[in-house]
């Protein structure tokens, strides 16, 4: 028979309407990617007990349990209460399964816990950032990064952030060896070059990556005691029109990152087509409807960028148009 | 004359070494360590007790007051030299038992290996005293036990420092203090006098064996051979070692009329490319297993054919630093293996030739 069962109401609680009729999956969402071994432990034995014995990555770096009966959530709910209390997460009702939001969850590659290249704590970050805007029915991806490298695919998010140090040069320490020129060849953007047997950086060109400050033998280069960002904005995918996030600051701090975000919401408040399904829409796509300066003036408000920060004064997104033209070349 | 003193005691003291002395001493450098928050000690100035990072060996070795990494010689312009001033102000060197054995490495290349005194080392060397730091025990990848050098040499210190816990459970420090100068210094802030005997290691985890004899066929050994694929070629090995003493020159032009320049000493390592190379484009050692092996028979080896004692003095700097995790007492250990089993096998080809003759 089947149950009554609002299944809006059910999905806001992160149980998802499965197509199997009668059956339904839980996610569990891991801000920042670091959950702990027993969390994990917990997460296999609901889906030993209640769903069907597997479990789904997925790619924003939660849990997917399989093969739920709609009548069995109750009693997941309760074996899920502990592992919600362990993710630090803003969510003060417990009893009822994983809240979950239009805000997705927020991704982080293993950054500087783990990554020789990772320049800052990527799951701290995405931890206070979560503290800040979840949980939200917007629709906002929000990514963290350690380096250049961009492990995590930041460039896919609305908000992409990107780790970055300012290396700081001691021509005392320096013998020439040029192994800083040689990786920042080989590995980053040669933006290096030996000058009468002294290194000279191309301030303009340097990613801030960090890999001369890993290869230089004799700690010449180090890194700035401040951590800085790149952040990219507006990436996304999808059927219209998908493309890849683009620069929009860089060497810019935390905490203005943390209220450029918070501020992107009343921004979307404002201008959203409530229309779109659900209520939601890629911010993405009301930039492209109220322009870049406008987005600019709602998600700089009361920010203070350092002094080093650089602000692009026009971004260019491209990306196919499948809503205009599906022809292949 | 040894003395105990209270850690404020051992802090005054040190301010008034502060006062007559540049002190250079191993210094904990937050956040300048390779990757991101990791930190390094390294040497410099500093003028209190509290700066110096007492308790963990340097990653670089006190040497860099004595042969900086780099280091302006002269000046010149048209037919004219001029040597900078250097800073002859006194210095007194916090460092551990293997570093003052490193000491006389560097004092031999530099002051004892020719006709002349190396003028420019002379100059720092004459104004530099030495206080040792105790090794109350072994330190990662150390294995000075085996080289012989976890024991001051008689007399190479002036003062000396040991952290112990007092009778009454406070810190304590102990000093050792040969030099009547600084005990002067050190008797009005001392709580009492006592015989020191400054703490050394008598055991390391790693222990090495040295080959009292390295046949030529060792040139051909395939021990060397695994470093072509591991060694990334950097030198950390080597400008990290306290006896390491190898430099290069640079001639710096800074006009356009190639007029004006300065002369530059600086570190160089056997281990990165281009250190054999020489006019024509020639280059004796190519391969970093090549370079590995001339390493390593450099340090326990040729030294001491030339000077009558090994170069290495085991303080393991090396091994903890190697990115790629190169082991250099397992090297050495390799090298010894290989030489026994060189000499076996030339017994055995002998006594075989001798059984049929
Ligand atoms: C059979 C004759 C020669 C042999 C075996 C020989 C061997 C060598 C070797 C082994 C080095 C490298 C030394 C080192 O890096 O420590 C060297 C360097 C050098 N040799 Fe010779 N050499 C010979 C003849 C000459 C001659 C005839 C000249 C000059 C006319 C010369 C000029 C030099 C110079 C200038 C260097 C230093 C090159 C540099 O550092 O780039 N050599 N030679
Ligand atoms: S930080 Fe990266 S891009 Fe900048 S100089 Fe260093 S290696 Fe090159
Ligand atoms: S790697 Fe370090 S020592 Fe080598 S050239 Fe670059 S800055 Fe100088
Ligand atoms: S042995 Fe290690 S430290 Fe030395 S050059 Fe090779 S990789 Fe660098
Ligand atoms: S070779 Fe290694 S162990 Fe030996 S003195 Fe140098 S750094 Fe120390
Ligand atoms: S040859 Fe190599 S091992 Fe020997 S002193 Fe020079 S740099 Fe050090």
């Amino acid at each position: 028979m089947t149950q009554d069962i609002n299944v809006k109401a059910l999905k806001k609680n992160a149980f998802r309407q499965s197509k199997v009729r009668g059956e339904t999956a839980s996610r569990v969402r891991v801000p920042g990617g670091l959950v702990r071994a027993e969390d994990m432990v917990r997460i296999a034995q609901i889906a030993e007990d209640f769903g069907n014995g597997e479990l789904f990555l997925t790619n924003r770096q939660g849990v997917e349990i399989p093969g739920i009966k709609l009548e069995d959530m109750p009693k997941v709910q309760e074996r899920l209460k502990p592992i919600i209390e362990h993710a630090h997460i803003n969510q003060e009702d417990t009893d009822h399964g994983y809240m979950a939001s239009g805000t997705r969850n927020i991704v982080a590659c293993p950054g500087k816990r783990l990554c020789p290249f990772g320049c800052y704590d990527t799951t701290a970050f995405a931890q206070r950032m979560d503290q800040a805007i979840f949980p939200n029915n917007r629709h906002v991806k929000v990514a963290f990064t350690g380096c250049s490298n961009d492990c995590a695919h930041v460039a896919l998010n609305d908000f992409g952030i990107i780790g970055m140090t300012e290396p700081q040069y001691d021509p005392n320490r320096c013998v020439a060896c040029g192994a800083c020129v040689k990786y920042c060849q080989s590995r980053s953007v040669s933006a290096l070059k030996l000058v009468n047997d002294k290194v000279v950086r191309d301030e303009n060109k340097c990613i801030g990556c960090g890999v001369c400050v890993v290869y230089c033998p004799t700690r010449a280069w180090t890194r700035s005691k401040e951590h800085y960002f790149r952040v990219k904005i507006m990436g996304r995918t999808g059927k219209q029109n998908p493309r890849l996030a683009q620069d929009w600051l860089r060497w810019v701090d935390e905490d203005s990152i943390v209220k450029i975000v918070q501020n992107t919401y009343a921004y979307i408040d404002e201008y959203i087509d409530e229309s779109k399904p659900e209520g939601k829409e890629h911010i993405g796509y009301i930039v492209d409807r109220t322009g870049f300066e406008e987005f600019c003036k709602w998600a700089l408000k009361d920010v203070e960028l350092g002094p080093k920060t650089q602000v692009a004064k026009r971004v260019y997104w491209d990306g196919k148009r499948y809503d205009r033209e599906n022809e292949l070349v | 004359m040894g003395y105990a003193l209270g850690m404020d005691g051992f802090r005054e003291v040190v301010g008034a070494l502060a006062g007559q002395y540049r002190l250079w001493a191993p210094v904990l450098k937050v956040g300048e360590g390779r990757f991101t928050d990791t930190d390094v000690v390294r040497y410099d100035f500093v003028t209190s007790a509290d700066e110096i990072e007492w308790h963990t060996r340097s990653d670089y070795a006190f040497k860099e007051i004595l042969t900086p990494l780099s280091q302006t010689l002269f000046y010149f312009t048209d037919g004219q030299t001029t040597v900078p001033p250097a800073d002859t102000r006194d210095v007194l060197v916090f460092l551990r038992a293997c570093d003052l054995c490193a000491l006389r490495r560097l004092d031999q290349v530099y002051q004892q290996s020719g006709p002349r005194s190396d003028w420019f080392y002379d100059r720092i060397r004459d104004h530099v005293r030495f206080a040792l730091i105790g090794c109350p025990e072994s330190q990662e990848d150390c294995f000075c036990v085996s080289m012989g050098s976890n024991v001051a040499p008689a007399g190479s210190y002036d003062l000396s420092v040991d952290f112990v816990a007092g009778t009454d459970g406070e810190p304590q420090v102990l000093m050792d203090v040969p030099a009547a100068d600084l005990a002067a210094l050190v008797a009005p802030r001392a709580t009492a006098e006592r015989d020191v005997e400054p703490a050394h290691v008598t055991e390391n985890e790693t222990k090495v064996t040295v080959p009292a004899e390295v046949p030529n066929s060792i040139y051909k050994s395939d021990i060397w051979a695994e470093y072509n694929a591991r060694c990334i070629e950097c030198g950390r090995c080597n400008f990290v070692c306290p006896t390491c003493t190898c430099y290069t020159m640079q001639d710096v032009f800074y006009t356009d009329n190639g007029k004006v320049g300065e002369r530059r000493r600086v570190a160089a390592s056997c281990m990165v490319d281009g250190y054999t190379n020489v006019a024509g484009g020639g280059q004796y050692r190519r391969t970093a297993g090549d370079r590995m092996r001339f390493k390593v028979l450099h340090k326990v080896y040729d030294f001491r054919r030339r000077f009558g004692y090994d170069m290495c003095v085991g303080c393991g700097r090396c091994t903890t630093v190697c990115p790629e995790y190169i082991n250099f007492a397992a090297a050495v250990n390799k090298l010894a293996d290989a030489c026994a089993a060189e000499a076996a096998a030339a017994t055995a080809t002998k006594e075989g030739a001798g059984a049929n003759a």
